[in-house]
């Protein structure tokens, strides 16, 4: 009876876990363990992937390291835990995460039915089509009649379907689990078009054996804003992540870079935006339960979202992404950060 | 017992062997339905506490996604439960063309294997232990990757048949027949063809047991099926017309076509099970003591009856009841059609209408049920057969 009344209490905490109930005070486990628990893809070029050292690197994964430099003192004190596309919302909500960035396409079945916190975006992508060149497309409308791999399990099979029927065009999927094997379908030939989105046709792309034989088309026929997300009803550890990563996006418009920011730091200066970040006017570290140099930690760690972006998938690595609909709202994109202050 | 009945029931359950274990067992039982109740229960409980319910209503809203292998009528406007039995075709589809070509190969294979030539005998041996000991997800990608990489895409595909067959790494086209009216006829002669076998057989038998003499069966059943319905497709004229696959484009348009993704899975789940079915035939046949044979023999029997008459309704009694549980395993094993792309149940209801719609209770309980009444069908078919082999006893 004993093993019974264990057995069933283990498993009662394993749903009531996952069912989503508040799991207050995070930050202070966080702080407590002293290492942040970051959720990542198993591996995509450029957003997360260990490098042949074994240390992670991407776009993803420095803002995982700017919150551990924020709350920890250390860019270093991250555990990547790795997740496919069906694992990483159970991961996320059974506690064995603290925070997901998995490029992640914020949706409202997911902010609400899956109970997420989503914090906001920091990547604005679109599905897109990737063809050999030798075909000589050069638009989507031209893929009458195409075999098409997808990978099962994402939101890119109910994109495809609508894009070629509002089109009037047949295709043949072809439905693959993994994205590995979506690849090597696409390189023998089985699948004319490879399709996912943008960012990761890109990210694909750079670990072919010869990218430039295969381009990737105009049309973007979906909206996938990509963001980060905590569990619901953790709001204070909601407001500390979701503040480091405006404030990233802030340092970028007010010019505040790894290379200046311990200057800037240093005393305060005309600027009062830039004084309140680095803390050199008013306390507003305190606000999210950290220190005046949360701000200048992260920076100094990976620089503000420009400099992330162009290290890891800008037009001089090997992604070769351009900054689009992701470039600050003073210089044509929709990056918008809300102020600090 | 008069005894015992007098004392109390505390005493009976801790000294009484009978009554102890009666307890015991009740015990059990109410254990393991409480158990089940409580997973049951706290499951609606929690699908309830998060908002979800238990409802399979989501199956008739449209799916919105497309399958490549439909078998019968379905677009992306279908709701749910029609991608279910493209699903369940797709599976039934694998899993019988499996069982019929893994039972042919497996049977030459175990028949092989008993042979006295030292070079079959061997080349059978490792074939049989190579396939069995590597797991079949291997064969299936293996099978997969050498389909996708080695032939051809459309553009430059293999004409074989003076382009009556297209091999490309998108698959194999043929023409599709097109029956006109007529062809009624032949399949009517078809029919006929069969009735008359069966009546012929039962026919033979009777003129055998009065006289003793012995009608070439199976000759005369096989014109009677085959060569029959071919008089009359020649006398009907020839009612066929065919649609031949053409490129267009892409890919080809037109035709009947055979999937990589298909081949693949029925290929390698057919040599994978033959391998086991081969040993299984193999044991089936040396269960047969060789007294057997030589009393057959000396009784004047020809070796070709004694293999039909005496060995093989004895074999079939050891094969048929493992055979049964690898016809289960074939249509359990289809069910890895999702690393390739074969869109089976799993791949449709419990994959992606699962993904897109997050009812994985209600998806699963589907899938669950499905495989469970192909199975208890399968096995009911097989115990069937092996009632009616069996030996029976005077």
């Amino acid at each position: 009876m004993k093993l019974f009344n264990t057995l069933a209490v283990s498993a009662a905490v394993a749903l009531a876990s996952t069912s989503g109930v508040a799991n207050a005070g995070t930050l202070q486990d966080v702080k407590a363990r002293g290492e942040v628990n970051c959720v990542v893809t198993t591996g995509v070029a450029g957003f997360a992937a260990p490098n042949d050292q074994g240390r992670w690197e991407g776009f993803d994964v420095d803002f995982c390291r700017a919150t551990a430099a924020a709350v920890l003192g250390d860019p270093n004190k991250v555990k990547f835990v790795p997740t496919t596309g069906k694992t990483r919302f159970t991961v996320l909500n059974s506690g064995e995460g603290d925070i997901l960035y998995r490029n992640t396409t914020i949706t409202m079945s997911r902010d609400a039915d899956l109970k997420l916190t989503f914090l906001g975006v920091n990547y604005y992508d679109g599905q897109g089509f990737m063809v050999p060149k030798a075909l000589g497309v050069t638009s989507a409308k031209q893929l009458d009649g195409a075999s098409v791999c997808i990978q099962t399990g994402t939101t890119t099979e109910l994109n495809l379907a609508d894009y070629f029927r509002a089109n009037n065009m047949s295709y043949e999927p072809v439905t693959i689990e993994t994205n590995e094997e979506g690849q090597t379908n696409y390189l023998a030939g089985r699948c004319d078009v490879y399709t996912t989105d943008a960012s990761g046709l890109a990210a694909t792309r750079s670990t072919f054996d010869n990218p430039n034989a295969h381009v990737i088309l105009p049309e973007i026929i979906s909206k996938e804003p990509l963001g980060p997300a905590v569990r619901q009803g953790d709001d204070e550890w909601a407001d500390t992540t979701r503040w480091v990563l405006n404030m990233l996006i802030e340092a970028e418009e007010f010019g505040l870079t790894q290379a200046n920011v311990k200057q800037h730091a240093a005393k305060a200066g005309d600027n009062p935006s830039i004084n309140r970040m680095v803390g050199t006017e008013g306390d507003f570290g305190s606000m999210i339960g950290l220190d005046k140099q949360w701000a200048v930690r992260a920076i100094s760690a990976v620089g503000n979202y420009g400099e992330i972006f162009e290290r890891n998938i800008g037009v001089n690595t090997p992604l070769g992404l351009s900054r689009g609909l992701n470039a600050q709202w003073t210089k044509g994109g929709i990056l918008y950060s809300p102020p600090l202050r | 017992m008069e005894a015992t009945t007098q004392q109390p029931l505390w005493y009976r359950i801790v000294y009484d062997k009978e009554t102890r274990s009666v307890a015991i067992q009740v015990l059990t039982i109410a254990l393991l339905f409480a158990f089940f109740f409580y997973i049951v229960r706290n499951a609606i409980v929690n699908l309830e506490t998060i908002g979800k319910g238990y409802s399979f209503s989501f199956l008739w809203d449209a799916s919105n996604y497309d399958i490549n292998q439909t078998l019968i009528e379905y677009d992306s406007r279908s709701p749910h439960w029609r991608a279910a039995i493209v699903g369940i075709i797709n599976t039934l589809l694998v899993a019988v063309a499996g069982i019929i070509l893994s039972t042919i190969v497996g049977f030459l294979l175990g028949v092989l294997r008993l042979s006295h030539n030292w070079l079959i005998n061997r080349v059978v041996y490792v074939y049989i232990e190579y396939v069995r000991n590597v797991p079949v997800l291997l064969h299936i990608l293996l099978v997969h990757g050498i389909i996708v990489n080695t032939l051809p895409v459309p553009k430059n595909a293999m004409m074989a048949f003076d382009g009556t067959l297209f091999l490309t790494n998108r698959g194999f086209y043929t023409p599709k027949p097109i029956f006109e009216p007529a062809m009624w006829a032949v399949l009517i002669a078809f029919i006929i063809g069969i009735a008359f076998a069966i009546w012929f057989r039962g026919y033979a038998k009777k003129i055998q047991d009065a006289t003793g003499k012995i009608y070439p069966v199976l000759l005369i059943s096989l014109g009677a099926i085959i060569l029959f319905p071919i008089i009359v497709f020649f006398l009907a004229g020839m009612p066929i017309n065919l649609d031949y696959p053409e490129l267009a484009g892409f890919n080809f348009k037109g035709g009947l076509v055979l999937r990589p993704e298909f081949v693949a899975l029925w290929i390698a789940l057919s040599l994978y099970t033959a391998a086991f079915i081969a040993e299984i035939v193999r044991a089936g046949i040396q269960a047969i003591s060789h007294g057997q044979t030589e009393a057959a023999f000396a009784l004047g029997i020809t070796p070709g009856r004694t293999m039909q008459l005496v060995i093989i309704p004895q074999a079939l009694r050891v094969i048929i009841p493992p055979l049964s549980s690898q016809y289960l395993n074939i249509t359990k094993n289809s069910s890895l059609a999702i690393a390739i792309g074969y869109m089976d149940i799993v791949a449709t209801i419990g994959g992606i209408s699962l993904n897109q719609t997050g009812r994985e209770m209600e998806c699963m309980t589907i899938v669950l049920a499905l495989y469970l009444s192909f199975s208890l069908l399968i096995s009911a078919f097989m115990n069937w057969y092996n009632k009616r082999i069996k030996l029976v006893e005077r």
